[in-house]
């Protein structure tokens, strides 16, 4: 197909397609899929866990479910959604014809869905699927792994791979193929968060591929990393685990950053208060999550010296994160706001990420650390800034855009009906955690006290809303693509502002074959 | 500035390529060392030298006894017994004791084990010396049989007078089918 033809048709469009917007969708619903799967997962977890005592798996199934769970979540569905919405909205917001290696592009897409088929098959293995915690520490995953944790590594390879590429594509893109005039202090604020995230992405990917990289050895190649009868040392695997592991973190919370950034003052119909210092907020928090991986592992036995470093540095994230939530309480400020579901989505993203922020400072304290290391607290902690930091603002930003993907409204009641339940859903499922956390309750065991029978029943009933919610989004974009009213004009948020919104509805096969003319009123502010 | 490719999109991808190669790279060549280098010079972690200590000075602080405590553990299903002749031994700062360690292997086949150390607190890791270990080598054993495995250790003078007591643990590994002979790079 040349390049000026619309799609080709039937299955090759999919699999040989280099078009940003293709692949975008195809990153966006597989993400989808897997958020299904690990949703399914989480649901297996609530409801062994809705009453004390064992119910319905066994423990070692137990494990498996809390491990693919977080895996799928976070390497499957959190990640690819963002990579999909990159595709898209870069090449669109800084007025390039498309993503700089297209073929790259497709490849980095194709290789994800056979990686996690294959650590999905790991559940029908003999000895059953990893079952060591997705932070996969040794020993667990190295002596007293399953078989099936070698199609666990290459599964790791492949996706760390599709990461990378993916990674490389986005930074050559920004750095080459933005329209005459877009200097970089005009890009909106979503590519410069994804920007920032790429060269994460690039630098820590490798140092996972690293750590699985070493397990492999230790478990066929007789080597021993992190085996101490050899000269190893497990502790080692948490430093290597956690250098990736923090970056990680804010990998996936900056494109949230980036969406947030562009839908509040959409609906504020204000420019973003402080862009420059929201560029140089992020970066920071890019730098600084080189330097603060071992507060992640503060029960290991450091030295004191080694634990008030971590604690401090940790601490101060807290600076440029406060200042992006100040921009954005200010971007409202006095803006004539209106509340459709993705500003919904975008104010239940600032008040629960605000709160994941500070549990994290609560987290942070070293001293405290060692009553929460390894409770509910830190589950409770990490599913607001997960669930309600990145997968609000994902399903903020479908909302905003299906309109330009499709060319078709959503239903905007049953978008607000989806944020309310989905709000009251994932508080009732994770607010009680904080408690059963505090009084000690461990993660990642299937049993529990009869002291907190209560409130892991509302918990677990918190998550089967959650989960259902997602069913009702799932509905609606459907019925959106398939029978949404059709959109009339470019710009269907009149306070919007970027290219994205001078192209048709629904976005053509091809934008900005010509570069567009960049002025004042279509750059961010 | 430096061009690996005229065209400016190959040549920022393949920046990118060797700087994710070079992270990899990274991972096995500095942070592995480095890690156990810091962990050797600073003491840090429980570890104790894998080098015999050779002494410096005689003197003996009698003003002071510290109590040291040995804690035997079997790693995973390791079938040996293992365990201190005597549970505790009371010494003075710069002198050297000595004392033995017991093993005994009741399985019918010869084996080799190695024994790891860790010091706790793990501050006074790097003033306790050991002039002569059992854990410096594997320690191979003839099906049914027992054995006396020698260790011979200084507490130094500079060890800060908070500590009165030291606790050294050793975890028995079964190396039966690693590598024979490496030098363990531990302790």
């Amino acid at each position: 197909m040349g390049a000026h033809h619309g799609p080709a048709k039937g299955m090759s469009r999919w699999l040989l397609t280099t078009n940003h917007k293709d692949i975008g969708t195809m990153y966006l619903w597989f993400s989808f899929a897997m958020f299904i799967l690990g949703g399914a997962f989480a649901m297996v977890i609530r409801a062994e866990l809705f009453q004390p005592g064992m119910q319905l798996v066994e423990p070692g199934f137990f494990n498996q479910m809390t491990t693919l769970h977080g895996l799928v979540m976070v390497f499957g569905a959190i990640m690819p959604s963002f990579v999909g919405l990159a595709n898209w909205m870069i090449p669109m917001m800084i007025g390039a014809p498309d993503m700089a290696l297209p073929r790259m592009n497709n490849w980095s897409f194709w290789i994800l869905p056979p990686s996690f088929l294959m650590l999905a098959s790991t559940l029908f293995m003999e000895g059953g699927a990893p079952a060591f915690g997705w932070t996969f520490y040794a020993p667990l995953s190295t002596t007293y792994a399953p078989p099936s944790v070698t199609f666990f590594i290459f599964a790791i390879h492949i996706l760390g791979v599709s990461s990378i590429m993916g990674s490389i594509n986005i930074i050559a893109t920004v750095m080459n193929m933005r329209a005459p005039g877009m200097s970089y202090m005009k890009m909106p604020l979503f590519v410069w968060t994804w920007l920032i995230t790429a060269f994460l992405l690039v630098a820590v990917m490798p140092v996972l591929a690293g750590a699985v990289t070493m397990m492999l050895m230790d478990i066929h190649f007789g080597t021993s990393f992190f085996s101490a009868a050899g000269g190893g040392d497990p502790v080692l695997f948490q430093h290597v685990f956690w250098f990736f592991g923090h970056p990680e973190v804010y990998i996936i919370i900056l494109p949230a950053f980036g969406v947030v950034s562009q839908i509040i003052p959409a609906f504020s119909r204000k420019p973003l208060f402080g862009y420059a210092s929201m560029v140089y907020a992020t970066a920071s928090i890019a730098l600084l999550s080189f330097i603060v991986w071992a507060h992640h592992m503060y029960t290991v036995g450091m030295p004191v010296a080694g634990e008030l470093f971590f604690m401090y540095a940790t601490m101060l994230i807290a600076v440029p994160t406060g200042v992006k939530v100040f921009n954005w309480i200010t971007t409202m400020w006095r803006g004539a706001l209106s509340f459709e579901t993705p500003m919904l989505f975008c104010l239940g993203f600032l008040v629960l990420f605000t709160l994941g922020g500070f549990t994290g400072l609560m987290l942070s304290i070293a001293p405290a650390d060692f009553q929460y290391h390894d409770t509910y607290f830190v589950v409770a902690h990490f599913h607001y800034v997960m669930v309600a930091g990145a997968v609000f603002s994902m399903t903020a930003a479908v909302y905003y855009w299906i309109p330009k993907w499709t060319g078709r409204m959503y239903s905007e009641s049953m978008g607000r009906i989806h944020f309310w339940v989905s709000f009251i859903g994932f508080n009732i499922a994770f607010f009680p955690q904080h408690f059963v956390g505090l009084a000690g309750m461990p993660r990642r065991i299937p049993d529990y006290s009869l002291q907190f029978a209560d409130f892991n029943m509302m918990s677990s009933i918190g998550a089967f809303i959650y989960g259902a919610s997602q069913l009702l989004f799932l509905y609606n974009v459907i019925v959106t693509i398939v029978a949404g009213e059709k959109v009339g004009e470019d710009k269907i948020w009149d306070g919007a502002e970027g290219l994205e919104w001078t192209v048709p509805c629904p976005a053509p096969y091809h934008t900005f074959e010509v570069p567009p003319k960049i002025d004042a009123v279509s750059a961010h502010a | 500035m430096f061009r690996l490719s005229q065209h400016p999109t190959i040549d920022t991808a393949s920046k990118l390529v060797a700087v994710s190669i070079a992270m990899f790279a990274f991972v096995f060549v500095v942070m592995v060392p480095l890690y156990n280098v810091l962990c050797d010079a600073l003491g840090i972690n429980g570890k104790t030298s894998d080098e015999a200590y050779i002494a410096i000075s005689t003197e003996v602080d009698v003003s002071r006894a510290i109590t040291v405590q040995f804690v035997t553990s079997n790693n995973n299903e390791m079938p040996w017994g293992f365990k201190p002749s005597v549970p505790m031994m009371t010494v003075n700062p710069g002198a050297a004791n000595d004392t033995v360690f017991l093993a005994a292997n009741g399985t019918n086949e010869a084996m080799v084990a190695q024994a790891i150390p860790s010091i706790s607190p793990s501050r006074a890791a790097e003033y306790f010396h050991k002039t002569e270990c059992f854990c410096f080598n594997q320690q191979p054993l003839d099906a049914n049989s027992s054995t006396q495995m020698p260790l011979q250790f200084i507490v130094d003078q500079a060890l800060p007078r908070d500590i009165k007591t030291i606790t050294l643990s050793y975890t028995l590994f079964d190396v039966t089918g690693m590598v024979a002979d490496k030098k363990v790079a531990a302790r």
